[in-house]
């Protein structure tokens, strides 16, 4: 294995062992989405058809909302003991620290979105469990997009004293398009289209994912080092 | 091995480091003597490559500080207030990443025999949370030396440290000086810090106040050297 | 050259107001309201220009190191929202008459919109960081990424109105448009480049001596 990869994996691995060791703030995320899907029930009332056209949207608003979150946690997590400057003391690639960073805030997004999708289906009582596989699809990329850029952002903010609003102000409007293609495709998922209407948007998403991949693993050092 | 002329490090208006010179060869150790705000801390994370400087360059085993960090950071070790560990591993996880951080597989056992050495055996296995600050400060001492660095950036490494910890880095410093290591240890209080050094500076102000041989000074000539200067600009 | 740039943009400014408001025809649909587009047009696209000149900086900031690059990026970010948020007024002033409402989301206004917080954003950034050679670098980075985010956003959004409900969205200009109007267009975009780049000179020059003083007073014990 390469040294790249080793590092990726580590921090990768080390971000998963402190989330599952610290477990209130992985809890803490699930019990947010939850509760977020509540709130949506008592702000749009309790008719089914309303809530089945409003679903694509809520699904990526409880996604990135609880995605800032996750953000500003991976990296509150380095600030505590100066991590952060012993992350960049080693001699490592520091676009592979990005990737491992990245993974990891993709891999706790993910696990919530699993938990948030279940229990709309349960709590709302919706059929939408043959869509799951495609809806899973939509958020691994759309989550993707958006750690992409959230994991530089929040690398940034981490360092600076108005984190907490500064991240979400910055990186919203960045990712309005990763937003629009997600609740598209998302849309297209839950009401079984074929693909042909759908690829013009996965387009748009995967070349998002790409550009800010390419972007993030050549800026974080910058971000990092600054 | 450490070579730094001019160092100057401004943080907006305010300056941290004025025109820092300074030289510390293979097998010596540095002692910067100096008051809280006295520039310190910044020289530390100047010569660790933590922060960049403003004017002036510096070179720690024939590398330049700003273009080449990355063969400078493979030779440093930093140890100090900041611990770097991850509060929810283990000591041996913690150094297990650092390992692999560093690009190296993680060796179980060169790792648990570094845990061995600052008489952590038999806490290899607690989350780092679970232990007292004294052997969290041995955790990252441990963390140093699995690096094997040629230079060592010591910042107030002895303050809040309990007798045995205390005992334990003053014997790895030996070990390491006679290894032909080179290191800078920063401190405010004329303590043990001294009792290792070679070359004694003061820094007041971001300055260098003075600088001398450890050997040439006698206790209360050091005393009156530090006091005297840092009464000047206090 | 200062006073060279000043005195163009003024004259430009002049002919571009009189060209506009005077010689260019009256638009046959509607009326003296497109006037507006004399300033609407030209405001976007200096938008850009100081978008694009954000991104330039901001990579040869990262590069270099030079914190020359760094003040061409600040001057340029503050023109940029300036222009955009202009675009953004002369847009709902010309939709109310026209769309009957000052705010549609329509493509267009819709992604300006977006960039206009973004840059927003931006100062935001370059305000809430002390240190300024950490602001430098911060600043660069999302002058990167923001500008990389332009075309995204532009597409998307674009996709996002039309394959909703297609072809509803007005579109102000006529497709091919009376060479009287392009000409006096083109002397606007004209005067509006010169306005930028005479004020972005200023700006840069503000903040050079800004940063000289900063220096002088460092210097001295």
């Amino acid at each position: 294995m390469s040294s790249f990869l080793r590092t990726a994996v580590a921090v990768f691995w080390k971000d998963l062992a402190v989330e599952r060791r610290a477990k209130e703030g992985a809890n803490a995320l699930a019990f947010f989405a939850i509760l977020l899907l509540f709130l949506f029930y008592f702000a749009l009332g309790p008719d089914s058809d309303r809530i089945r056209a409003a679903l694509p949207g809520l699904f990526w608003l409880a996604f990135i909302l609880a995605g800032v979150l996750g953000l500003g946690r991976a990296f509150a997590l380095e600030r505590e003991n100066d991590c952060l400057d012993g992350l960049i003391l080693a001699p490592a690639d520091k676009g592979a620290i990005y990737l491992g960073k990245l993974a990891g805030t993709t891999a706790l997004m993910l696990a919530m979105e699993v938990v948030f999708i279940t229990a709309t289906g349960i709590f709302y009582n919706l059929d939408i469990w043959t869509a799951v596989p495609r809806l899973l699809l939509v958020a691994f990329a759309g989550t993707v997009g958006f750690a992409a850029v959230g994991t530089l952002f929040a690398a940034m903010t981490a360092q600076l004293r108005a984190r907490e609003v500064l991240l979400p102000v910055l990186l919203l409007p960045l990712a309005v398009p990763v937003l629009l293609a997600a609740v598209k495709l998302t849309d297209l998922a839950l009401a079984g289209e074929g693909w042909g209407p759908a690829w013009p948007w996965w387009q748009l998403l995967l070349g998002f994912d790409v550009v800010f991949l390419v972007a993030g693993l050549l800026t974080f050092e910058f971000v990092l080092e600054a | 091995m450490i070579q730094a002329e001019g160092l100057t490090k401004l943080y907006g208006a305010h300056v941290a480091l004025r025109g820092v010179t300074l030289e510390v060869p293979a097998g010596q150790v540095l002692t910067v003597l100096g008051h809280n705000g006295s520039g310190k801390t910044t020289l530390v994370r100047v010569l660790a490559t933590l922060a960049r400087p403003t004017a002036g360059r510096g070179q720690i085993g024939g590398h330049d500080l700003v273009e080449g960090r990355d063969q400078v950071r493979r030779l440093v070790a930093v140890v100090g207030h900041s611990t770097y560990l991850y509060d929810d591993l283990t000591p041996r996880e913690n150094l297990a990443f650092a390992e692999a951080l560093s690009g190296r597989r993680a060796d179980r056992r060169r790792i648990d025999a570094a845990l061995t050495r600052v008489g952590l055996d038999g806490h290899a296995g607690t989350r780092v949370r679970a232990l007292s600050s004294g052997l969290r400060r041995r955790v990252a001492l441990a963390r140093a030396m699995l690096r094997e660095p040629r230079v060592l950036l010591l910042d107030e490494a002895f303050s809040g440290l309990d007798q045995d910890s205390t005992k334990r880095l003053e014997d790895y410093l030996h070990a390491f000086k006679a290894g032909g290591g080179a290191a800078v240890v920063v401190t405010h209080s004329l303590g043990r810090a001294l009792a290792i050094a070679d070359l004694v500076a003061v820094l007041a102000g971001g300055r260098i106040a003075a600088q001398a041989a450890r050997a040439s000074l006698t206790e209360e000539a050091l005393q009156q050297l530090y006091l005297g200067v840092t009464d000047g600009t206090a | 050259m200062h006073r060279f740039l000043g005195g163009l943009a003024v004259v430009l400014l002049a002919l571009g107001l009189w060209t506009g408001l005077g010689w260019a025809p009256r638009d046959a649909v509607q009326g003296n309201v497109q006037r507006i587009m004399y300033v609407h047009v030209p405001a976007i696209l200096t938008g850009y220009v100081a978008i694009g000149l954000v991104l330039v900086a901001s990579v040869a900031y990262l590069w270099t190191r030079r914190s020359a690059w760094d003040r061409v990026a600040a001057a340029s970010g503050e023109l940029a929202v300036c222009f955009v948020g202009l675009t953004l007024a002369t847009g709902s002033i010309w939709g109310k008459p026209t769309w009957g409402t000052w705010w549609t989301w329509d493509a267009r206004l819709t992604s300006t919109a977006l960039l206009f917080v973004i840059y927003l954003g931006y100062l935001l950034l370059r305000s809430v960081v002390e240190d300024p050679d950490r602001a430098a670098t911060y600043a660069a980075v999302l002058g990167i990424i923001g500008a990389l985010d332009v075309p995204i956003i532009h597409f998307s959004v674009e996709w996002w109105r039309t394959l909703h409900q297609p072809a509803t969205v007005l579109k102000p200009q006529a497709p091919s448009m009376d060479p009287v109007m392009l000409r006096a267009l083109l002397v606007n975009v004209a005067a509006f480049l010169a306005a930028f780049a005479y004020l972005a000179a200023r700006r840069y020059r503000l903040l050079a001596l800004r940063a000289e003083a900063l220096a002088r007073l460092v210097g001295s014990p």
